[in-house]
């Protein structure tokens, strides 16, 4: 049977390779090989113009605000999403103390499971519709209203704080998986741990701290890396909710909706391409530093 | 030509493999199978007196139609039955989309195109590109050909003076700009009729009426930022045009040097700066078009800046008797180098043929149908928005904002002018957006708005990949 083997492993191979190879490698090498083209994307003609596409992103100010942009939800999106997570995940299952020695949720955690996960269900240009009444900048939008009948002046989200807004409704949309991520992670953390922990005194704080989080540390690592591919994202967002798509005056630019203008607006392929090849570079470099640096002894139970 | 063929043949040998994709965050794909270039004239017909263009009776015609302000109905109900009655054989195949561009690209980029094409939208592709790629069908044989139902008359006779140079790119003409389209700021009459207002002839009557506005808790002016700041571009410039002649807008198509750096843009600049930041509501800048145009239905907002299918466009929302009205711009300066009435007029609408589409001859005579004088009436009444052909009105009964376009345009009488940068060099149009919006909602200065402007304008002249056109 041995020499049956390798046939029989190959042929398991073949197939992803062959796919991966058509639908992610070959794509790949194409976009690099357009990024060094002037294509306008009407014809099929096009000259090669070298790396003139990069030496342009270099000089082009929108380019440097979107990974301004992107370096800000890099460090702000994860940051609060799994602190929220954290807290309604640990409140959830824990929040609610001992009963006979086991950690109780808090009151009603079966029902705000639901409300945390709504969110995550639906399409992102729905949320973005929703949010665009959330933010709507006269007494029609949502937080204004409110706003208006503690008597606090109107607040013009999209003009002035733009990216933040973004940020909140990427937060928004992201918190429910995680803390549903983060209760399996927490469920399946041994009882008799926290008993031990209880018994010894501990309060829900520190039990927080030095129990669940080691414990956790390597769930909380990987939704650090989705978040971070997220947060080189937000184009449905951006399209949807922003001030002429990136504006004011590229205050939300983000790579994906520069890409998408310069290709499909302004008939530009080449350069779009050479974009998409630095978004590439940049979500590659963040995802090998994030999974290199968050490395370290994971608490065995 | 040698330098097609190697290029031609790198495309192949790519394409040979299969598909070429941008996947740029699997965002755009585009796929480019290398065809045989070569105008396929397989769908020829014989020439006769009805059939001046020569269509294959039975061919498909495919149109596709941008789905706005001008709705979609004027294709269906008027010019594609007029089609079929001519060639009772032939099929035409229709679609319609609000996102030009995204639907439309792809197919360009495969040398699959549809046959005739409304560029038209927020999203419509960047018309000079497109024949820069050769993508585009000469128009000069259907203007040329006798008008479908205006006896002894060719189309180009038939057409309003200026229609045919709207629409020629480097000596040629590309493109048919049908719908003739009024541009000013729109007011309801009846909101002033109920306050004894009048439309405003000077800027020192312009600027009391919007305080009159702003005492009666109306917001004056309005426009929306988030997409469609290029209404106030245009208004920008058409008082400049006012301040310094016409030419003001010539120069600045041709990119010449200091185009925008001229006193008279400036001035203009400052002027509607002034009203960005004393009379608009900052709100506008994160709203739609529509929603502004709502707001103005409910008689919060005073004076709109649009062109002529705003009427049509606000159609379903207007409560009856709100009677849109439009009125010129008001003169700038005492000196001002044009009358008052002058006003920002032009063939708009792009519709063009695709060189590449499977039945070019069919293309052609599906804008022949449009431009015959019953398409153009129909359309005028479906859309309440006047065509370049003439006297197409004849027997209409008007409708009030229709009826005020027209007398605009009649008071003007040679006074209209328009620019055409905006569809040249989509880069430059981008950055007024964003200029314009900064100048009259973020506190931006006339002088950073004319040096922004003319930044953009020095760098498309210097590069080298951008297709310069002039007028």
């Amino acid at each position: 049977m041995r020499h049956g083997r390798y046939p029989f492993v190959l042929g398991f191979l073949v197939a992803p390779v062959v796919l991966y190879t058509i639908f992610v490698f070959y794509p790949i090498t194409q976009l690099v090989f357009v990024a060094t083209t002037n294509w306008s994307g009407l014809s099929p003609d096009f000259d090669n113009v070298g790396l003139e596409n990069f030496e342009k992103i270099w000089q082009d100010s929108t380019f440097w605000q979107a990974v301004q942009h992107h370096l800000m939800l890099l460090i702000a999106l994860p940051l609060i999403t799994i602190a929220l997570a954290l807290f309604f995940a640990f409140l959830l299952n824990m929040g609610g103390g001992t009963r006979g020695g086991v950690m109780q949720g808090v009151w009603g955690s079966k029902f705000y499971r639901v409300v945390f996960f709504l969110p995550q269900v639906l399409a992102v240009v729905i949320v973005g519709v929703i949010f665009s009444r959330v933010y709507g900048p006269d007494q029609s939008g949502i937080i204004n209203r409110l706003l208006s009948f503690v008597g606090i002046e109107r607040v013009l989200f999209m003009s002035d704080y733009g990216m933040w807004a973004i940020l909140g409704v990427l937060v928004w949309q992201a918190v429910g998986f995680y803390v549903v991520l983060f209760s399996a992670g927490m469920s399946s953390i041994p009882a008799d741990l926290y008993e031990a922990a209880v018994l010894d005194g501990a309060s829900r704080i520190t039990i927080f701290f030095r129990v669940t989080i080691p414990l956790l540390w390597e769930t909380i690592r990987v939704a650090w890396v989705y978040l971070g591919i997220l947060a080189f994202d937000a184009f449905a967002l951006v399209m949807v909710l922003s001030i002429e798509q990136g504006g004011p005056d590229g205050a939300t630019a983000v790579l994906p909706v520069l890409i998408y203008k310069q290709g499909i607006r302004e008939s530009e392929y080449g350069y779009a391409s050479a974009l998409g090849v630095s978004l590439f570079l940049l979500t590659i470099t963040f995802a090998i530093l994030a999974l290199r640096a968050g490395r370290r002894e994971a608490v065995e139970h | 030509m040698e330098k097609d063929l190697t290029r031609r043949s790198v495309l192949q040998r790519s394409a040979a493999a299969g598909l070429m994709a941008v996947p740029a965050a699997g965002l755009l794909s585009a796929c480019v199978g290398a065809k045989d270039e070569a105008p396929k004239d397989d769908n020829a017909g014989t020439v006769t007196a009805t059939n001046p263009l020569g269509v294959k009776e039975d061919a498909e015609v495919e149109v596709v139609i941008f789905n706005g302000g001008l709705g979609t109905k004027y294709a269906t109900d008027v010019h594609i039955p007029s089609y079929k009655k001519l060639f009772p054989k032939a099929n035409v195949k229709f679609s319609q989309t609000e996102e030009i561009s995204t639907v439309l690209t792809p197919r360009f980029s495969s040398n699959t195109p549809p046959d005739m094409v409304n560029n038209a939208g927020s999203k419509l592709m960047d018309q000079g590109k497109l024949v820069g790629a050769g993508q585009v069908a000469d128009l000069s044989d259907l203007f040329e050909a006798p008008s479908l139902d205006i006896p002894g008359k060719k189309v180009k006779e038939t057409l309003v003076p200026g229609t045919i140079e709207q629409g020629t790119y480097k000596g040629k003409p590309y493109v048919l700009n049908y719908a003739f389209t009024v541009f000013g700021m729109w007011y309801s009459s009846k909101l002033f009729k109920d306050n004894g207002w009048t439309a405003p002839k000077t800027w020192a009557e312009f600027t009391t009426l919007l305080d009159a506005m702003k005492a009666k808790g109306i917001t004056g002016y309005a426009y929306a930022g988030a997409n469609a700041s290029y209404y106030q571009y245009l208004v920008i410039l058409t008082t400049a045009a006012k301040i310094g002649g016409a030419d003001i807008l010539k120069n600045i198509d041709n990119l010449q040097a200091n185009a925008w750096k001229d006193p008279a843009v400036l001035q203009a600049a400052k002027l509607w700066g002034e009203i960005g930041a004393k009379y608009m509501d900052k709100a506008h800048l994160s709203l739609k078009h529509t929603e502004v145009q709502l707001q103005q239905n409910q008689y919060k907002v005073g004076f709109y800046p649009s062109g002529s299918w705003l009427e049509n466009e606000q159609a379903k929302d207007t409560p009856a008797g709100f009677d849109y009205n439009v009125a010129a711009l008001p003169a700038a300066t005492a000196s001002d180098k044009l009358p008052a009435n002058a006003i920002y007029a032009a063939a708009g609408e792009m519709y063009f043929v695709a060189s590449k589409g499977k039945n070019v001859r069919g293309g052609k005579e599906y804008l022949r149908h449009m431009l015959s004088k019953e398409g153009a009436r129909k359309f005028t009444e479906l859309t309440k928005v006047l065509t370049v052909v003439q006297g197409s009105t004849e027997g209409l009964t008007l409708s009030p904002g229709l009826a005020s376009s027209s007398k605009a345009l009649a008071d003007a009488g040679a006074n209209n002018f328009s620019f055409r940068w905006d569809s040249w060099y989509k880069k430059m149009d981008d950055e007024c957006r964003s200029a314009t919006n900064e100048l009259m909602f973020q506190g931006g200065t006339a002088d950073k708005f004319v040096q922004r402007m003319q930044a953009v304008a020095d760098a498309v002249k210097a590069d080298s990949s951008i297709e310069k056109f002039e007028r």
